[in-house]
């Protein structure tokens, strides 16, 4: 089928006509890439955290309880979390330590919140390969630096949860948290 | 090297993997280029809107068992979480259970193109039985389906129908223990049936494959139900009925989107909504539409055996069909008696069908007789007399003859010597 200049389908450098089949192959060919990509996606998505998971994503936390040296663990989309009411002296000693005997050189006061300095919060895995730290109660070993120590392959970390012994890469990571009240913290 | 595959592929990836394992070469001989009688009509689509059916079944079935619970105390709670709180659970869902009515749909209608143009018929006997096994595997299917949302139809719907069994003299009662894995429809039945649900469309894949590889050997029939000639009979199957089947799937998709986005529960029946209770049951206990006619079957005998066995008998005795009619002619477009009898076997099945869904009493159980009787007279008496008695139509040269010369199916232009009649 001649190409006509006027039918505006004009391919300057395309040596063969165009013919409405490349036309309406081209458009079929859209559509069903089209359909396809519309069923898909709902089946994909059904596979995303559906509400009810999504409802459980974040917890409130009552720190009346957690008195000063004292951390308890809680729960938080399946992951255990190390709430730590530092001593004033720990929160001292802690801030004292030099950038460069870090492994994962980070200031204390970039992990907690302004305000309400002797409270720690951090999602308490291991960030070697994955056990849950000692450290909370009040029986468990806390480590050469009076944080946490992780008993798999003997990682320790400080009252900031700062990594200060291997073979843990970086620090245990601190979750999106706010305080509401001063004795009340959401988590997520 | 020796036993590799000669492949014509230009393409030099494509070409190593053909030659070692020639599936380019498979589809482009079974679904390219393959012989197809150039005159098919849209019954010839609804093989094609079967198989994606079974896999728009497969994939959402796959995707909603990711959230189903299998457990009695769980499931009917797990369904309504799919529908309330998974992503697009509700259109998965949805369209599962729509899915099985369209599945149904397409199926009833491909069994009748079978019996209208007698696709049954040698040598596509064997194509027909594996179409018969297919039959049965989706009737299991959607009945072990049905139970798993663990409504009160659910549940009281597997105890009439798992109960059916103790029909049987002696083995009866160990068999349907054996099926409910206690002494009633409970967890472990559910659990069971939850794992059957699951394996059988895979089965049905399975027995589709060969259902295919049947047709594949022997080649399509088509609505004058004359053998293909020759190459001017003839179409690839890409483009033509790639593209024709395409429009037929565009209008089974709008009917199926209607259903689905309009009418979702328009099928089924609201007493499912009420979660299972084995200490009451429904006031009527009906089966989706689609197994009604057989229902009606089973209850039109008071003797609960001989209710059994005419409602398998009426399935099974479509395994027999190709001896059973006997005309040498396929289609009933050249049976003008077989022609008029068809419908009035549909006519019986749709009468068959509302009777299943009324309790069983006055005018319904009468016409339940009726039918039923008339069902198995259809096949067992009318259809091998007829094929001796009637007179057929005179049968077209050939599909190209008939296409091209003026007027589709008709006999030879009037002048022209008879030639002798066709047989199938």
């Amino acid at each position: 089928m001649a190409h006509s200049p006027a039918n505006g389908h004009a391919h300057p450098g395309h040596s063969a006509d165009v013919t409405k089949r490349d036309l309406l192959q081209l458009i079929a060919g859209a559509g069903a890439a089209i359909g396809a990509g519309a069923i898909a996606w709902p089946l994909i998505d059904s596979m995303n955290p559906a509400k009810d998971v999504l409802a459980l994503s974040s917890i409130e936390v009552d720190l009346k309880p957690v008195v000063a040296g004292q951390g308890i663990t809680v729960v938080w989309q399946g992951k255990p979390i190390f709430v730590r009411h530092r001593t004033p002296e720990e929160t001292k000693d802690v801030r004292a330590t030099k950038m460069g005997d870090l492994l994962d050189p980070q200031t204390d006061q970039a992990r907690v919140k302004a305000g309400h300095d002797d409270w720690v919060v951090l999602i308490g895995i291991c960030t070697h390969l994955g056990c849950v730290p000692l450290g909370n109660k009040p029986s468990d070993p806390r480590g050469d630096y009076g944080g946490w120590f992780c008993p798999c392959h003997g990682s320790a970390y400080d009252v900031s949860g700062r990594v200060r012994r291997g073979p843990a890469p970086t620090n245990l990571p601190v979750p999106p948290y706010a305080f509401e009240s001063d004795t009340k913290i959401k988590i997520g | 090297m020796a036993g590799m595959h000669k492949s014509e592929i230009a393409n030099p990836v494509l070409n190593w993997i053909d030659s070692r394992l020639p599936v380019i070469t498979m589809m482009q001989k079974e679904y390219g280029v393959f012989p197809t009688p150039k005159n098919f009509n849209y019954f010839w689509n609804f093989g094609a809107l079967a198989m994606v059916n079974l896999v728009i079944m497969i994939l959402t079935g796959i995707f909603l068992a990711m959230n189903y619970q299998p457990n009695t105390e769980l499931a009917f709670d797990s369904v309504q979480r799919i529908m309330r709180d998974v992503n697009y659970g509700w259109l998965i869902r949805y369209v599962h259970q729509n899915g099985a009515s369209m599945f149904f749909i397409v199926t009833y209608i491909h069994i009748f193109r079978g019996l209208y143009y007698g696709s049954y018929k040698t040598p596509r006997e064997l194509l027909w039985m594996l179409g018969v096994v297919i039959f049965l595997l989706m009737m299991a299917t959607a009945f072990l389906g049905y139970v798993l949302p663990w409504g009160q139809m659910s549940y009281w719907g597997a105890t009439v129908i798992t109960n059916l069994f103790s029909a049987f003299p002696w083995i009866g009662p160990k068999i349907v223990t054996l099926l409910w894995g206690g002494f009633s429809v409970d967890n472990p039945t559910l659990n069971r049936f939850f794992s059957l649900h699951y394996l059988l469309p895979f089965v049905i894949v399975g027995v589709v494959f060969l259902h295919i590889a049947a047709l594949h050997i022997v080649g399509s029939n088509n609505p004058l139900g004359i053998d293909v000639k020759g190459p001017q009979d003839t179409l690839p199957f890409h483009p033509y009925y790639t593209v024709k089947d395409s429009v037929g799937m565009c209008v089974y998709l709008m009917v199926f989107a209607a259903f689905v986005f309009f009418a979702p529960n328009y099928l089924g029946d609201p007493v499912n909504f009420i979660p299972a209770n084995p200490l009451q049951t429904p006031a009527h206990i009906v089966p989706e539409w689609y197994f009604l006619p057989f229902y009606a079957i089973l209850r039109s005998v008071p003797d609960k055996l001989l209710g059994v066995c005419l409602m398998f008998g009426s399935i099974l005795l479509l395994f027999i069909l190709p001896w059973l009619d006997t005309s040498p002619v396929r289609s009933a477009r050249f049976r003008p008696i077989y022609r008029i009898l068809i419908w009035v076997l549909v006519a019986c099945v749709v009468v068959l069908g509302f009777c299943g869904a009324r309790p069983p009493e006055g005018i319904w159980v009468i016409l339940s007789r009726i039918c039923t009787l008339y069902y198995f007279a259809h096949f067992l008496v009318i259809l091998p007399i007829l094929g001796k008695l009637e007179r057929p139509l005179p049968l077209p040269e050939s599909i190209s003859q008939s296409v091209m010369g003026g007027g589709g199916g008709g006999p030879m232009p009037s002048g022209a010597h008879a030639k002798p009649m066709e047989k199938a």
